[in-house]
């Protein structure tokens, strides 16, 4: 682990997220949040999304201001393009979430960063999605993440970094392990 | 029944833990009882698979007033040797046991313990589990989905490979019993596929010497609970990937690949028929690769920092563990004939007959490095990092003992629960009498 004569500052709170989680330790209902999102459809494959309330910590919660998404797809699925695909969507929540992982568990770890950078990909054969072979899964053949981190460590601390925020990922689980996805019709 | 027996101290288990304490109370002129459900080393003696050797050296089987003395110190001990060693220490200390008598349940009794048993009760005025930590085999709830005709096996019921429908077996853990058994049954003919998890990787040797060698002698075994960083994850690290062989053989997931075993992620669900399995299997064996390297640079500084450079071969690293480049996320059981499922995902404790509040919500014993606070008098042994990494290990017994006696005789002495939690926040080993 290194030592650095500054204090360490990624600007992760470490201290509070230690004493939430010894708090939910004695209290593990509060630990039940539920998140969500709306969905509009726009018009062609464009749709709107926003994302505001979520419940947590035994109550209602909000975010600061409404956040929204526009997805779409390219011309080249004859689409009009107004924003990312929802497959890059998924991979922009894997990146952002494993990232988010690897500040907490430096800052925990007391590794000073200066940079981090994920390049995400994911395969995927679109003969699935087209419905013209039944043994091309629809989703990703593969994801493949690659980081280039900058930091006050060893290549294997950084490693070490970049593999405990896979463990603790919940998008990580959430594409690595399978779901039970119920959609109803209101 | 008969009257209430009472005894000072009160001993349940009569396995290595129960009779390091044993002695550490006969030293301390504490007098006590050792209740036993069978015969000593109960669980060795019945709960074991028959090709099992201790992971441990002959040399480290260190008891307090006992110890290993044939002339095969860095061998490991057979299943029957055990026996024949914790027996053999039962008699070398003359340790009271009573065997032969199931413990049915533990309350409170005015200031002490009632402990009833088939036999009749015992009244102690101090407790000390030694029941064991691996009474039960943990079973997955997964295991619920697992479709008929095909047999779920725990390594408590197994005992050889001709036990098993011949056909493929899914192996579920790899942590030492899992890989253990995955390659005896795959030697038997039988096609083996191993759902892989979080686990502990290391070599049986490192620069000629024997990793258990290593990690008593640059103090790694004997790290306390009250120094570590989170002890609630310690004392969740899976068992070490090893196993105790004449060749002294390292076991991982290497070797079993190169056996043609199939490796798989860690099993996420099963539907219908068909084995899902966590696309999480490459970052579980590099979180395993960095923590083996952590542990060999910590054994590569004590060695430098002792001289004992030219006494040892010079340092090195094993190659990474090896995953295929997509493995199958997928297994349909009924296709790839797989007849067995074997649930090598750990143990526990079973406490069903302690009527004390002391559990936690996932049925956990609440104890401050074996001490259990919501009881006072009470104690607890051989759990897995219980004050020091090797508490769990009969190498272990001997230093939680000494401790735990001395805690045990200072608070009958002063009979009063106040005082004796001050002896808690001693830090040191010495003795506190």
């Amino acid at each position: 682990m290194s030592v650095s004569e500054t204090p360490v500052d990624n600007g992760v709170n470490v201290e509070a997220l230690l004493g939430a989680r010894e708090a939910l330790s004695t209290a593990p209902e509060a630990a039940k949040f539920n998140w969500r999102a709306t969905c509009e459809w726009v018009n062609g494959t464009h749709s709107h999304s926003e994302v505001q309330g979520f419940f947590g910590l035994g109550e209602e919660q909000k975010h600061k201001t409404t956040f929204k998404f526009d997805a779409d797809h390219p011309e080249i699925f004859a689409s009009e393009d107004h924003g990312a695909t929802p497959v890059e969507i998924v991979l922009v929540g894997l990146a952002s979430c494993l990232t988010a992982g690897v500040a907490a568990i430096a800052q925990h770890r007391g590794i000073q960063l200066r940079s981090v950078k994920a390049t995400i990909e994911g395969g995927m054969d679109i003969q699935g999605i087209l419905g013209m072979d039944s043994d091309v899964r629809n989703g990703f053949d593969g994801i493949h993440v690659r980081y280039d981190i900058d930091a006050d460590a060893t290549p294997d601390e950084i490693k070490a970094l970049v593999a405990q925020s896979q463990k603790r990922s919940a998008v990580f689980d959430i594409i690595t392990n399978p779901t039970n996805v119920t959609v109803d019709v209101n | 029944m008969g009257a209430d027996r009472k005894a000072t101290a009160v001993v349940i288990g009569a396995g290595h833990a129960g009779l390091a304490m044993s002695r550490c109370l006969a030293d301390r002129a504490v007098d006590h009882v050792v209740l036993e459900r069978g015969e000593v080393a109960n669980s060795w003696r019945t709960e074991r698979w028959d090709s099992l050797r201790l992971l441990t050296p002959n040399w480290q089987s260190r008891l307090p007033g006992f110890g290993y003395d044939g002339d095969d110190p860095d061998g490991f001990r057979s299943v029957p040797e055990v026996v024949s060693f914790i027996d053999a220490y039962a008699e070398a200390i003359s340790a009271p046991v009573e065997t032969n008598t199931k413990v049915t349940s533990v309350s409170a009794d005015g200031g002490g313990y009632r402990v009833a048993t088939d036999r009749g009760d015992w009244i102690g005025k101090t407790l000390v589990i030694a029941s064991g930590a691996c009474n039960l085999a943990h079973i997955p709830k997964v295991a619920e989905s697992l479709p008929s005709g095909i047999v779920s096996l725990t390594p408590t019921q197994y005992r050889n490979p001709d036990q098993l429908a011949d056909g493929g077996v899914l192996v579920v853990g790899a942590s030492a019993t899992g890989i253990q058994l995955a390659a005896e049954i795959h030697r038997s003919g039988r096609p083996v596929t191993v759902s892989v998890g979080e686990h502990v990787r290391a070599p049986r040797v490192y620069r000629g010497k024997d990793i258990q060698w290593w990690m008593d002698k640059a103090g790694v075994q004997d790290e306390r609970y009250d120094e570590v960083d989170d002890i609630a994850r310690a004392r969740k690290v899976p068992s070490i990937q090893l196993v105790g062989t004449p060749e002294r053989s390292t076991l991982d997931l290497n070797t079993l690949r190169a056996m043609g075993i199939q490796l798989r992620g860690r099993l996420a669900g099963i539907r219908e028929e068909t084995a899902l399995f966590s696309g999480s299997l490459r970052n579980q064996c590099a979180l395993a690769d960095l923590k083996m390297n952590r542990l060999l640079d910590t054994i590569d500084d004590w060695a430098d920092e002792s001289g004992l450079y030219g006494d040892v071969a010079p340092p090195h690293r094993f190659d990474p563990t090896e995953v295929d480049d997509s493995p199958p996320l997928m297994m349909n059981l009924a296709k790839e004939n797989i007849k067995t499922v074997l649930w090598a995902t750990g143990f526990r404790p079973d406490y069903s007959w302690l009527d004390l509040p002391v559990l936690d919500r996932k049925g956990r014993l609440n104890h401050d490095g074996g001490v259990i606070t919501q009881a006072p008098g009470a104690y607890v042994m051989g759990l897995q990092f219980l004050r020091r990494r090797k508490s769990a290990l009969i190498d272990g017994a001997g230093a939680d003992a000494n401790d735990l006696a001395d805690h045990l005789v200072a608070y009958f002495k002063k009979g009063d629960a106040g005082k004796a939690d001050d002896v808690s926040s001693h830090r040191g080993d010495a003795a506190v009498r």
